[in-house]
């Protein structure tokens, strides 16, 4: 035992102390500074920025945590590990109500911080979400900006985009324009899939039925990988494409080449509606 | 999973190559004879339950598909443009720019490869429709052709984009969710 602020200490306590002290100082700076910007899912949009974020803290948060535990463990292993051929009792463990204590309020601190911080995210940029706020979006892009709305039609086993703004022409391809608040329209017409553009950090349900809408505001140019999150038959492992972030400009163009090559087929699909329900035909059903 | 046998593309002029299939609405023989399916015939002449093909890397592959099945119709009227072939697809002849959704019976689909033809269905009324499989030309059918280019070596998974799985629900399980039957394999090689 040695005294620390004229209490009686365990002097294994204090080493253990210490050394989690050190660790934690280099491992938090380490997970904010080193690890942070290459956690998922990257700051290719606004809503992506929020969720590596709050990756970030929570993995920061989390270090110090795992370190102590962990030490704990290691330390036990080295120091406390049995010598010799005779097995002999141990020391008997008290309780310690001050250590006790201080775990509970820490714990609880961090837990509560985390909600309030968690909440705050969620309702202030609930853009952040990236999961949908189904058909009728309670949260609504900053500004009264108007967004582009892209409809996303999950089937087994492709992604098709319509937009409606622009005749509803129907595609395989997902250009974006970078800098637009974008409104995903997701729905399904077989079964439920999940619309998971990775890098923009939107992973929104697809159900059929439903329209689940989820906002996206992309900052960055550059190409992003979409899948489907849900199992959803055969093929869902194939359910990938990549999407592009491009200029306003290029967006414009590339619409302008989407009209022209879907020109034919555009009749054919039918008036643009936020779900459908196509009908079993003939023998199937 | 069990995988059908390879069946390789008919060898034509260099770089060319030909795949000849057909579909049926019931298969008449296996553990689902009732199940709707693809068949493909091998370079020997000779009709294989299978769909797993085999074609050549960067060459044209020209295939002609034997469609004996009526129509069920797209889900998605957007499959019904052919897409992705090197020239145009026809059907008995006749060049297809669209397909009316509902007499899509099935399609041709290598996702990956951005290649989608719709099949014209044969009319419910026909005479002479094929009850078991493989059918013959003298049974009520529709001939559709296409080409399409294959690039570098790989494996692409194929399927149907129609609902066609008789007696499963909203049409898409039992053959559709099964290689061999409304699914399959193309090895580029």
């Amino acid at each position: 035992m040695i005294d620390v602020a004229g209490r009686r200490v365990s002097r294994h306590g204090v080493q253990i102390v210490a050394i989690w002290a050190v660790l934690t100082a280099i491992a938090v700076p380490l997970i904010v500074f080193v690890l942070g910007p290459h956690l998922p899912p990257g700051r290719m949009s606004a809503e992506a920025s929020d969720q590596t974020d709050a990756n970030t803290v929570l993995t920061a948060l989390m270090a110090p945590i795992i370190l102590i535990v962990a030490i704990q463990i290691v330390y036990s292993l080295v120091v406390f590990r049995a010598r010799g051929d005779a097995i002999e009792d141990g020391a008997p463990i008290r309780g310690h109500d001050p250590t006790v204590l201080a775990w509970i309020v820490l714990t609880s601190v961090i837990v509560l911080a985390l909600a309030v911080w968690g909440s705050y995210t969620l309702v202030q940029s609930a853009r952040g979400a990236g999961g949908g706020q189904g058909p009728s979006p309670a949260d609504l892009p900053k500004g009264g900006k108007t967004p582009l709305p892209i409809q996303v039609i999950g089937q087994q086993w492709a992604w098709t985009f319509r937009f409606p703004t622009y005749k509803a022409f129907e595609t395989r391809q997902l250009e974006l324009p970078v800098g637009k608040v974008i409104a995903f329209h997701v729905t399904s017409i077989d079964v439920t899939h999940s619309f998971w553009a990775y890098e923009l950090g939107v992973k929104a349900d697809a159900v059929p039925g439903v329209d689940n809408v989820a906002f996206v505001t992309p900052r960055k140019l550059g190409r992003f990988t979409i899948r489907c999150a849900e199992l959803c038959g055969l093929w869902h492992g194939h359910m990938a494409l990549h999407g592009r972030v491009v200029s306003a400009s290029d967006f414009d163009t590339w619409v302008a080449q989407q009209k022209a090559a879907n020109a034919q087929i555009i009749p054919d699909l039918g008036p643009y509606q936020r779900v459908y329900f196509p009908e079993p035909k003939h023998r199937a059903g | 999973m069990v995988m059908p046998p390879a069946v390789a593309a008919a060898s034509g002029t260099p770089g060319n190559a030909s795949l000849t299939l057909q579909t049926v609405a019931s298969l008449g023989f296996g553990p689902h004879a009732d199940w709707v399916s693809y068949l493909a015939k091998n370079p020997q002449g000779k009709w294989v339950h299978s769909t797993n093909l085999v074609v050549p890397a960067n060459s044209l592959i020209h295939v002609t598909i034997y469609q004996y099945d009526t129509a069920t119709g797209l889900r998605n009227p957007f499959w019904g443009e052919p897409e992705g072939t090197v020239g145009e697809a026809k059907v008995n002849g006749k060049a297809i720019p669209i397909l009316n959704p509902d007499l899509a019976s099935h399609t041709f689909a290598i996702p990956e490869l951005g290649v989608t033809v719709p099949l014209k269905g044969v009319a419910d009324n026909a005479k002479n429709q094929c009850s078991l499989a493989p059918c013959t030309l003298a049974e009520a059918h529709n001939t559709i052709t296409f080409t399409f280019r294959t690039g570098k070596r790989g494996t692409f998974r194929w399927q149907c984009f129609v609902p066609c799985a008789a007696g499963f629900i909203l049409g898409f399980g039992g053959p559709m969710q099964s290689l061999g039957y409304m699914d399959g394999l193309l090895h580029v090689v």
